[in-house]
């Protein structure tokens, strides 16, 4: 009854074609960022901000890069984290380097440099498909950690390979409380969230989805399959190169090549699975399943169970049980949480009459 | 009805006593475990001695000073995110918040070393983490206790020194390093070589990728440059393979010396015969022979309050290396209540006193039934890493034999190359060091 779009009415192409056409959810959007940006800063413990909120939008931007790679292109990638990894060394390198470099600008210095080695590893795609594209990018996950270890100039020559990050300040207003950090990640993340919102229904957006579905009928309609999936490609790195940088200056503060790991990669695949491969909604709902999961389930397992368990059986239940919910979500929904959302949406807008 | 109140009143009552039972001071100490994933059998060990030691001393003694210790385990996976997500967790659990953090993993130490000294935690690394952190002028909340890799690493130089009849028969002996390719591993690198300008040795270092289950292609390299003796710096199923490797190749396994996170029962039982004759470092020895061990054994698993589910690993290596953790974790305690007051619980701040100011010598070593059992502990303002010490134990094939006394490491060396990469580090962050003169 209260989500429904009669009586508004679209008098232009510009109000057909906005992200949101249904006034509700133009308000809902603003009604969300204000509750995340003013509301949850304030009212949120700091364990909350710095050990939960931050690393969930962090994860849900790289979630958001690798689906513009795999959910609209249609390219599998496993190199995610390893682009991550070349985004935080890369503004970590330009901060270092270039004397009285704004944090934004080396955040996205940081991001194209992972754009660059993204198109590199892009190539092959040219080439080749599905699985074997994958084990390609496998390739990338593997050589770019071995080459931030092996040249210690990438880390300043520390002996154990790790850099640490230098202070966020921007305008002169220093980032280290954990609300404005959370702030600051909040505003890249929604800026470069509502980007890629758009950019997917551009004509580079219905590119990808055209290779994405098909790539030889793509090719006959005039797309050309090589820009669309090197840009593919250089926007994905750029996002999960941008999340990388976040992680390292908004969230640990130090970082190690080993972090970025193929365990992270797999991480970030399994968010866009479960949130929705194809939407930008379902990374954000992916990433929030795949880091809450295991913190609520380490806090409830010991909460039922008490000492009844052995520590370590305790530990493995968590596993299982989390394990079990993953396959549990993907019988009922194969298409992810962002489809359920869909669903819930579309039985919205009949509530209460359905016919 | 009158009884149904009188009930009530009864149960509100008992509801109003239990809350002022609990009022006696307690210390918490948040564990930051792993026991699921690739390193759950050193995790699992380690924090269950650890645990077990706390257990013993609650129930031996009563707690600290009459201060019963408290903890909760948070699984990290051995993973730094999650190791993050387990440091706020347990921030602030307990009656005064967490009061020390010791991660068991270099990854989440690195993540967690700035955010410590602003929520006043100290950081405790035994036997991993941060080396230069051992400058304690520059890093005041993060203590590497006992001994730090590149002490381990000249500490195994002497010993092979030793072994050969002087330091100086070490010139033109070709060592070779076989590590594990990643920060852990290259953690050794600065310290071989300038050991190997020192003494006039070779050293060729060799990596193996990350598991390490796989290598052929190093021992072969081994084979054609016949080192007289091979260094194993590995961790998990590295050390198995390259002892399984080793035999494999015919390299004499009592050529072969390990570091300490490649000497436990974990790394020779899967290599079987392989392992026998194979030497490693250690801070802490294996065997349940020792009086804190016997009182663990009688007061926690007497009771059945024993943390291990496989009762035969106390006395294991891993096992009595969290042990180690549990009397440093209480005798630092012990040392903060001396000075801020017997029977309270200590903050993170009183807790980093403690441990600035832990002197474990040998009689106090030997009131807590350990003697022998880890060096003499003694730390100051500005040395946070203490004796540099390992032992060197021998696996005959069924247990870890001890070999050695304590084994000095080439001190000024060492605290140069510490003091000259915590300064780079003070430089680059603009701190300005501790004077140490001013610390009471």
């Amino acid at each position: 009854m209260l989500y429904r779009e009669a009586g508004q009415f679209k008098t232009s192409y510009s109000a057909d074609q906005q992200i949101f056409p249904i006034l509700q959810d133009r308000y809902g959007y603003w009604v969300i960022l204000a509750i995340f940006g003013v509301l949850v800063p304030m009212l949120a413990s700091e364990y909350w901000l710095k050990a939960i909120l931050i690393p969930v939008l962090i994860f849900s931007l790289a979630a958001i890069g690798l689906n513009i790679l795999t959910g609209y292109a249609g390219q599998l990638s496993l190199g995610s984290a390893a682009f991550m990894a070349v985004g935080a060394f890369g503004a970590y390198n330009f901060m270092l380097r270039i004397d009285g470099l704004p944090f934004l600008v080396a955040l996205i210095l940081g991001g194209l440099a992972a754009a660059a080695v993204g198109v590199l590893f892009g190539l092959p795609s040219l080439r080749i498909k599905g699985f074997y594209l994958a084990v390609a990018t496998l390739a990338a996950q593997f050589f770019i950690v071995w080459v931030l270890v092996k040249f210690p100039w990438f880390s300043n020559n520390a002996s154990s390979g790790v850099i640490t990050a230098q202070d966020v300040v921007i305008l002169g207003y220093h980032f280290d409380g954990p609300q404005a950090k959370y702030v600051l990640t909040l505003g890249v993340v929604a800026a470069l969230a509502l980007a890629a919102k758009n950019l997917v229904r551009t004509a580079t957006g219905r590119a990808w989805m055209a290779v994405r579905d098909m790539d030889v009928a793509a090719e006959v309609i005039g797309i050309r399959p090589m820009r669309a999936k090197l840009v593919a490609f250089a926007v994905s790195s750029f996002y999960c190169g941008v999340a990388g940088a976040l992680y390292a200056y908004t969230y640990l503060g130090t970082v190690e090549p080993e972090g970025f790991n193929l365990d992270l990669s797999f991480k970030i695949l399994f968010m866009i699975i479960i949130g929705g491969v194809g939407s930008i909604m379902g990374s954000f709902l992916g990433a929030a399943f795949i880091v809450l999961l295991p913190i609520l389930l380490d806090n409830v397992v010991p909460a039922i169970f008490g000492n009844a368990l052995g520590a370590g059986f305790a530990s493995n239940l968590q596993l299982i049980v989390f394990g079990g919910l993953i396959i549990f979500f993907l019988i009922v929904e194969p298409h992810g949480l962002a489809r359920l959302w869909q669903i819930g949406k579309e039985k919205l807008r009949l509530w209460p009459f359905p016919h | 009805m009158k009884f149904k109140r009188t009930l009530v009143l009864t149960g509100l009552l008992a509801a109003m006593a239990g809350p002022a039972a609990v009022l006696a001071d307690e210390q918490f100490v948040g564990l930051p475990s792993y026991r699921v994933g690739a390193y759950a059998s050193g995790g699992s060990g380690l924090f269950g001695g650890w645990i077990d030691y706390m257990q013993m001393i609650n129930e031996r003694d009563g707690g600290v000073g009459g201060v019963k210790i408290t903890w909760e385990e948070c699984e990290t996976e051995y993973n730094n995110a999650r190791g993050v997500e387990c440091y706020e967790r347990l921030k602030t659990k307990g009656q005064s918040g967490n009061t020390v953090f010791m991660p068991v993993s270099t990854g989440i130490t690195y993540s967690v070393l700035e955010k410590a000294p602003q929520d006043k935690i100290p950081v405790v690394t035994i036997g991993y983490g941060r080396t230069d952190a051992a400058d304690g002028r520059i890093f005041p909340w993060v203590f590497p206790m006992i001994t730090t890799y590149w002490s381990q690493a000249s500490g195994i130089i002497n010993y092979i020194g030793t072994k050969e009849g002087g330091m100086d028969k070490l010139k033109g002996k070709k060592i070779a390093l076989l590590y594990h390719d990643s920060a852990y591993g290259k953690e050794s690198h600065a310290i071989l070589d300038k050991l190997a300008a020192k003494h006039g040795f070779e050293v060729t270092k060799i990596a193996v990728a990350h598991p390490g289950n796989e290598q052929q292609s190093q021992w072969l390299q081994i084979r054609q440059q016949r080192p007289d003796y091979v260094i194993l710096w590995g961790w998990g199923v590295m050390n198995p393979t390259a002892l399984k490797s080793a035999a494999k190749t015919g390299f004499p396994r009592e050529k072969m010396v390990g570091v300490w996170w490649s000497g436990a029962e974990e790394d020779t039982v899967p290599a079987g015969d392989a392992a026998k004759g194979f030497t490693a470092a250690g801070f802490n020895v294996a065997g349940s022979n020792y009086p804190v061990i016997q009182d663990i054994q009688k007061f926690v698993y007497g009771k059945n309050k024993g943390n291990m589910e496989d009762k035969s690993r106390v006395g294991s290596v891993y096992y009595n290396r969290g042990v180690v953790h549990g009397m440093i974790t209480v005798e630092a305690i012990r040392k903060a209540q001396e000075k801020y007051g017997k029977g309270k619980a200590m903050n993170g701040e009183q807790m980093r006193w403690g441990f600035e100011n832990l002197n474990l010598d040998d009689k106090r070593l030997a009131s807590m039934g350990a003697t022998g059992f880890m060096p003499p502990l003694k730390i100051t303002c500005a040395d946070h890493e203490g004796p540099g010490k390992v032992k060197f134990q021998q696996w005959d094939g069924t247990k870890w034999k001890v070999l050695t006394d304590w084994v000095d490491s080439d001190r000024a060396l060492v605290r140069g190359m510490i003091e000259e990469s915590a300064a780079a580090y003070a430089k680059e962050k603009g701190i300005t060091p501790r004077d140490c003169s001013k610390e009471g």
